[in-house]
């Protein structure tokens, strides 16, 4: 069973810097991409993203099935889009250059496929940056930096215990899943949609039962060992910034930076290479 | 201040606010700094309830109502917070995964130092210096499915030990660890205690497994109250654990039936140190000599046929090499050996889970491997170990006809085959309760009557007694006798050496994946190489026949079981 979160320990100099820093940056490079349209910056920004990516030492297979996840997401992304708004590119650029007609309101035009391009690498340039953060942090990490950007320490340790329980709470599924394919609840792909829920709710009453009393084991362990007895907390993993983080965060920082300014100077979000 | 008790119970009564009857009565009770006590009490006397009292979850989370007094450190318990007790009492709870918090061993030993603010230099310092006082240097840095069942237990300890408490505590901490494991966390407990002088409480009902190394004082509970308060030696001598439903060491009620009369100058609570008496000795011999040979039964037809199984997980993990096992009909047998020595995947196979990567798996001379999951449950039934892993129905009724609906079967067909089953496993009086109103025991007999309904020739439990005391193990056991007179092979997957001495004739022993030994349960207690190399534990029968010159220890072991199982019945 492949896990979406999954923490890649290779020696790189990105898995080298402190989870508050990625998460910094992460941030940083996210608005950055979110707020521009500007096409050069974003193809830059694509470049730079599977240049890290690369540096990070992460390969293609080990990112197989997110990386499908998200392909699909971009594809239907864009098809709704187009089917929703057809002229949006035309809205956008002010020019209508028709390459063909499809039918009704429905026709490629230049300025659309430009904007649905422009789409296209905002997502290429955020998500390997998403799934470099994800894959490089490690896991212990991930709470001390959330708590380091000022989110609640409470906060921070629900949603790291959460992740940390994902594999256990699939194992224990698969294992549930078993035990009631063998009392003949149909799991295979034979078995229509109904048949198939019930078969779900089956496999979910157990798995919240037992989730209920693992809840309650590890909120009892974590109160006798204090936890909540302070406003603050330390960190055991918990890294001061170096150099390098800092210099990170600072470029991050500059990007953004870039991408706003590009938006003033331009007069809008939007490259326009049409007129 | 030296002989001021570290905890003071003054008339103490406690009930929970849910509940209807006090769970503590009356309790009189002094702890002193460096004491090592043993709290036993079969399930229900309070024993867990007594243990939360001091470490604050009563009633800071389970809330309830107390008389009388209790003090810790010198301080009124009941005005002080969790976290200001938990300075005082360190506590290491039973289920040694889930109390697992951190994600690597290090962060989860500096757990408490964290909520403590102790900044990162000092408290690096701190975690490397317990790390190496609970032996788990080595593994700092690794995941809790990384590690195995003692060292997280070790882990535990750590992690409640960085706070310098003058009380450990801890809960049922046998009740997850194979039997050589046990044993050594009962040794690395009392080093602990040694070294650091803390007072030491053991919440347990496996007197004999805890008294591997001496206790200063035995507290024997029952229904709310302290039935006995003294040195280990005395109540040896006594009935008092067996009246109230617990396992004396077998030795103990060895010597009783050969009409041994106990002092507590022959320091009956500690083996090693035992002495007995020429005279003694011999009627111990007279007692073995006068009984007959345990029956052996003769072999029946083969049910199910493994041979040769080979299986790797995808991680890698070559989990079955070689595995050849033989089931008879109507058999009733024990697979044991350590976490990880491939019991349950070979369980996982035989039930279809899992499907092995070479060898042959016949049922009735079927090969196994053509027939789907659903089809092998129809002859082979698998009951979890933990109930509510399995139970998906809020009725009784539903939960042990859902088998049956699964299959098509009429609803009037259903109707007399779930009644059946229920009365065979003695739930048909709570045929229309909801399952929540259950205990865990009687839900454990849900899971088994709805695998039971199916009809198969054989079934498969993992760690039927996992957490049970004698009362309810017993219970667990006979029922499944009484199944396995019906005609049902019965295979148990344990880490209980007293119950694959008690009910199954023969053992199969795992390790790494192999099956090293397939005999008879007796013979595999006694040899001491198949004993190491399995994390099993001998029987104390083992010692004792030793001691008394009996050479057939083997025999002196079967002819006990076979004594003791008449005069429990």
């Amino acid at each position: 069973m492949t896990n979406l979160f999954n923490y890649i320990d290779r020696p790189s100099p990105i898995h080298r810097l402190t989870g508050a820093c990625k998460l910094v940056c992460l941030i940083l490079w996210t608005l950055a991409a979110m707020t521009s349209f500007y096409t050069p910056l974003l193809v830059a920004m694509t470049v730079a993203a599977v240049l890290l990516f690369r540096i990070a030492r992460l390969k293609l297979k080990d990112i197989s099935v997110t990386l499908g996840i998200m392909c699909v997401y971009i594809v239907m992304n864009n098809i709704l889009i187009f089917l929703f708004s057809p002229m949006h590119g035309t809205n956008i650029y002010g020019t209508k250059t028709v390459l063909f007609h499809i039918a009704g309101p429905y026709s490629v035009t230049a300025e659309q496929l430009f904007y649905h391009l422009n789409v296209i690498l905002k997502n290429a340039c955020t998500i390997p940056i998403v799934l470099l953060f994800v894959c490089t942090t490690n896991p212990s990490e991930f709470a001390a930096s959330l708590n380091r950007i000022g989110i609640s320490y409470r906060i921070s340790y629900a949603v790291a215990l959460a992740l940390r329980y994902i594999p256990d709470i699939q194992r224990e599924y698969r294992d549930i899943s078993l035990a009631q394919q063998a009392r003949g609840t149909e799991m295979s792909k034979k078995a229509n949609l109904i048949h198939r829920l019930k078969a779900a709710s089956a496999i979910l009453i157990p798995l919240i039962l037992s989730s209920m009393e693992r809840i309650e084991t590890i909120s009892n362990a974590m109160e006798l060992r204090g936890f909540g007895k302070e406003k603050k907390r330390t960190w055991y993993s918990g890294r001061p910034f170096s150099k390098l983080d800092l210099a990170c965060m600072l470029s991050c920082a500059v990007l953004m930076l870039l991408s706003l300014t590009l938006t003033y100077l331009n007069g809008g979000r939007y490259f326009n290479p049409f007129q | 201040m030296e002989n001021e008790p570290i905890i003071r119970f003054q008339d103490f009564g406690f009930q929970y606010t849910a509940q209807a009857e006090p769970t503590l009565y009356h309790i009189n009770l002094d702890i002193h700094k460096g004491e090592k006590v043993l709290i036993a009490g079969p399930s229900g006397c309070g024993k867990s309830t007594l243990a939360h009292c001091i470490n604050g979850l009563v009633p800071n989370s389970y809330p309830g109502k107390s008389t009388g007094s209790l003090t810790i450190g010198g301080k009124n318990a009941q005005n002080m917070g969790l976290f200001e007790l938990s300075q005082t009492v360190g506590t290491v709870l039973q289920d040694s995964d889930g109390q697992f918090i951190g994600l690597t061993v290090a962060e989860d030993i500096a757990f408490a130092l964290e909520n403590d603010c102790v900044p990162v230099g000092p408290m690096h310092d701190t975690v490397a210096r317990i790390a190496e006082l609970v032996d788990v240097k080595q593994v700092l840095n690794h995941a809790p499915h990384e590690i195995s069942g003692g060292q997280k237990q070790r882990v535990g300890l750590g992690g409640v030990m960085v706070g310098n408490v003058d009380v450990l505590l801890f809960d049922e901490p046998l009740a997850n660890l194979d039997p050589a494991t046990g044993k050594q966390a009962i040794v690395l407990i009392d080093e602990i205690q040694k070294r650091t002088g803390c007072a030491v409480i053991i919440i347990e009902h496996r007197v004999e497994d805890v008294l591997y190394r001496p206790v200063d004082r035995v507290i024997l509970m029952e229904d709310g109250r302290i039935r006995y308060d003294g040195d280990p030696d005395s109540l040896l001598c006594t009935d008092l654990l067996p009246a109230c439903g617990i396992r004396e060491p077998l030795y103990v009620t060895a010597l009783k039936y050969a009409g041994v009369a106990l002092t507590k100058a022959m320091r009956p609570s500690y083996l090693p140190e035992l002495t007995l008496s020429d005279a003694q000795k011999e009627q111990v011999r007279c007692w073995y000599e006068q009984h007959p040979n345990a029956e052996v039964n003769a072999a029946a037809p083969v049910l199910l046929r493994a041979e040769n199984l080979d299986f790797t997980y995808d991680g890698g993990h070559h989990a079955l090499r070689g595995v050849s096992v033989t089931v008879h009909k109507g058999e009733m047998l024990s697979i044991v050996g350590t976490n990880g020595a491939g019991k349950s995947t070979f369980s996982k196979v035989v039930c279809g889970f899992e499907k092995a990567q070479s060898g042959i798996l016949e049922l009735n001379g079927i090969d196994l491997n053509t027939l789907s999951i659903k089809e092998r449950a129809d002859h082979i039934g698998y009951v979890m170990q933990n109930p509510n892993q399995m139970i998906s129905k809020t009725q009784i009724y539903d939960e042990v006809a859902l088998g049956l609906r699964n299959r098509q079967v009429p609803e009037e067909e259903i109707r007399p085959r779930v009644e059946e089953t229920l009365k065979i496993c003695g739930l048909y009086p709570f045929r229309n309760w909801p399952v929540s109103a259950l205990s865990y025991g009687q839900k454990k007999r849900v899971t088994i009557a709805s695998i039971l309904v199916l009809k198969p020739e054989m079934i498969l439990l993992d760690e039927p007694t996992a957490g049970q005391d004698l009362k309810h193990y017993t219970e667990i056991m006979d029922f499944l006798r009484e199944l396995n007179r019906q005609g049902i092979t019965v295979v148990l997957i344990t880490h209980d050496m007293h119950l694959m001495l008690e009910y199954t004739p023969r053992a199969v022993v795992f390790h790494a994946g192999k099956v090293i030994a397939d005999k008879s349960a007796a013979e595999v207690l006694n040899d001491p190489q198949i004993v190491a190399e399995a994390h099993l534990k001998e029987t104390s029968l083992y010692h004792l026949s030793a001691l008394c010159g009996i050479d057939n220890s083997e025999e002196f072991t079967r002819r006990f079981i076979a004594r003791d199982r008449e005069v429990r019945k």
